[in-house]
């Protein structure tokens, strides 16, 4: 069985042509990218709001709730009821990405929630108390605390859409999930599995970058990195580094 | 110049942290507010910034009602050192130091030379620059974030307990640099304590605050030693205030005796005789030591360290010690630049005190 899949991943023929790799790889990326943007754009504004404000946390515990309904289901419901209204492609596009981005608000909007809220009181106090006004305490301080958290939740997002993402073939589009759909229609074993491990290789890799990106973006005075130096006394820190 | 009319501030939950406050913080003074913890010394500071609204009552800063400034520009304008350090931990030092230059649009480049010149300026090593707050040492935090308050050079500062993390022997070094500090550039400074010696120390004016709020008494601090206005302050200031009290009179010319001394590595010519005082080579103090006690010349070991040492015209508290403290009973007298002048017996320097005490009541000007 792992013989067979792996003779399908690596033959010629899987990596040509509109059905190849490349271009199922390329639709998939496309169809989770898109979906992330939206659902960032909803998500992270919202949540950063909640916590700043602490207006509206009852927001959080309904998206929450969203979890609960089943992607695939939603999918074929909005299908049926948008398609007669829409066109071409965005007939079956616009309800998988609708499905889709109903599945990546909650943890999105929990994380910035969650991060602005916890963002401690002292520092909030403090950048209001040296004279920021609330628009300068959100940029300089609040969002800056709240990276880890934001970015835990969009990590865990990407997660989920890229590993949902496959249900785009279940309504005639391509992406990954083609593979198994197919498969599984042709009884073509390998390519199913062959399909399955390219998502998974792909939300890895997906993760590993949004790993690098957090480590980037995320100050070395929040993370264990700029907390262990407190112990182990560092010689000296180059009196240049500003991370600004 | 920031002073209090009539402010009164009263929580949503009913507690009057601050009851009918009037008092003024003098231009280039520095005015201590100190009384036991939740007696609503936070409170009164924070409502000169805004960040608490006084119930009723106004607060003037050089005449203008602070009620009617934008809250944001006002604070820019004011250095205030928040009483756990309240750091960023997100930015670097250099950063945290920077953040009120960088609000008031200083490009990267001045602010990051204003911010290690003050960074220097209270007592931190540069290579502590890069670090984050959570590397760093209570007392350290708490360095840094005077050094934020100082960064734009405010006239006005408003201090929180800024020394309370620190040990004794740090506190007191914390406390001289900020002395001289302040000597060299004259803010207005309100600051907050619970330690009435530090009150004292530090102190133009010291305010005497009570629990609920009330203002029990606003002296200079001789005076608020000398003349407690009720048993509560009294108690708060402290049982040896009339000791501490001479700390504020200067010792008037007296006659001193001459001290015979040696050198280290000198052998006494009285080998029988009482104490005597070792100098170095610039005639510095050392120590003292008896002859009866030596086996051979005098080596550094041998020296008693016991007693300290006054300077000539100094204030008549460092002079009494200096004949308390010194093992011979001759308590030793330097001049500014630390060279022996002679020795005084502590009979004598009794006497100035009480001289100057008729000469002050007789004067009428109690201090
Ligand atoms: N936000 C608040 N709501 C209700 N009561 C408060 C609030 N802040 C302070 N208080 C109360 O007001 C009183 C004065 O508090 P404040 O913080 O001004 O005291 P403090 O003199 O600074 O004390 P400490 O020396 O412990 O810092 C206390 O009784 C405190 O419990
Ligand atoms: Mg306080």
């Amino acid at each position: 069985m792992i013989g067979a899949i792996w003779t399908w991943l690596t033959s010629t023929s899987s990596w040509s042509g509109d059905d190849g790799i490349p271009h199922r790889l390329l639709q998939h990326a496309g169809y989770s990218a898109l979906v992330l943007v939206v659902a960032a754009a909803i998500a992270v504004p919202l949540g950063v709001w909640i916590g700043h404000s602490g207006h509206g946390r009852s927001l959080v515990t309904v998206a929450n709730s969203l979890r609960a309904v089943p992607t695939l289901g939603l999918l074929f419901a909005l299908t049926l009821v948008l398609q007669p209204h829409l066109q071409g492609n965005t007939a079956f596009l616009l309800p998988c990405v609708i499905a889709l981005v109903l599945l990546a608000v909650p943890p999105i909007l929990s994380g910035a929630y969650a991060g602005v809220e916890a963002v401690d009181p002292a520092a909030r106090d403090a950048a209001k108390g040296v004279g920021m006004r609330p628009r300068e305490v959100l940029r300089h301080v609040e969002l800056p605390c709240a990276l880890p958290l934001l970015m835990s939740g969009l990590r865990s997002a990407a997660l989920q859409v890229i590993a949902t993402a496959t249900i785009a073939a279940y309504v005639g589009l391509g992406g990954l999930g083609r593979y198994l759909v197919d498969g599984i229609a042709t009884n073509d074993y390998p390519r199913t599995g062959g399909g399955a491990v390219l998502v998974a290789l792909f939300a890895l890799v997906a993760d590993i970058v949004g790993a690098l990106v957090q480590a980037r973006v995320v100050s070395p005075g929040l993370t264990g990195k700029g907390r262990r130096l407190a112990r182990v006394d560092h010689p000296t820190v180059p009196s240049g580094a500003t991370a600004s | 110049m920031i002073r209090f009319d009539g402010v009164t501030k009263t929580y949503a939950d009913g507690t009057t942290a601050v009851d009918d406050l009037s008092l003024t913080a003098p231009t280039g003074k520095i005015t201590v507010l100190v009384g036991p913890s939740g007696c609503g010394k936070t409170t009164t500071l924070r409502m000169v910034n805004r960040m608490i609204e006084p119930t009723a009552g106004t607060i003037l800063i050089d005449g203008q009602d602070t009620a009617a400034m934008e809250p944001a520009a006002m604070r820019r304008g004011m250095g205030y050192v928040i009483q756990h350090a309240g750091l960023f931990p997100h930015r670097t030092v250099l950063d945290n130091i920077g953040t009120v230059p960088r609000l008031l649009g200083w490009d990267r480049r001045r602010t990051r030379e204003r911010s290690l010149d003050v960074l220097e300026r209270v007592g931190l090593s540069p290579d502590l620059a890069g670090r984050y707050p959570a590397q760093l040492s209570g007392g350290q935090q708490q360095r840094v974030g005077v050094a934020r308050a100082l960064a734009a050079d405010p006239p006005v500062m408003l201090m929180d307990e800024p020394f309370s993390a620190v040990d004794p022997v740090v506190r007191e070094q914390l406390q001289d640099e900020f002395l001289r500090l302040q000597a060299e550039l004259g803010k207005t400074i309100l600051f907050v304590t619970h330690d009435i010696d530090e009150a004292i120390k530090l102190g133009d004016q010291v305010a005497v605050m009570r629990v609920g709020g009330h203002l029990a008494q606003m002296a200079p601090p001789a005076r608020l030693l000398a003349r407690p206005v009720d048993d509560f302050v009294a108690d708060f200031v402290g049982r040896d205030r009339g000791y501490r009290a001479l700390g504020f009179r200067p010792t008037p010319k007296l006659p001193l005796r001459a001290e015979p001394t040696l050198v280290v590595g000198e052998s006494p010519s009285d080998m029988s005789g009482q104490w005597c005082l070792v100098v170095d080579d610039r005639r510095r103090p050392l120590g003292w030591v008896r002859p009866g006690d030596l086996r051979g010349p005098v080596t550094v070991a041998d020296l008693n360290r016991g007693g300290t040492v006054a300077v000539q015209g100094g204030s008549l508290r460092a002079t009494l010690d200096a004949a308390l403290s010194s093992p011979s009973g001759r308590g030793v007298i330097v001049d500014p630049t630390g060279a022996l002048v002679g020795t005084v017996l502590a009979p004598e320097v009794v006497a100035l005190v009480e001289e100057d005490r008729v000469t002050q009541a007789e004067a009428g000007s109690s201090p």
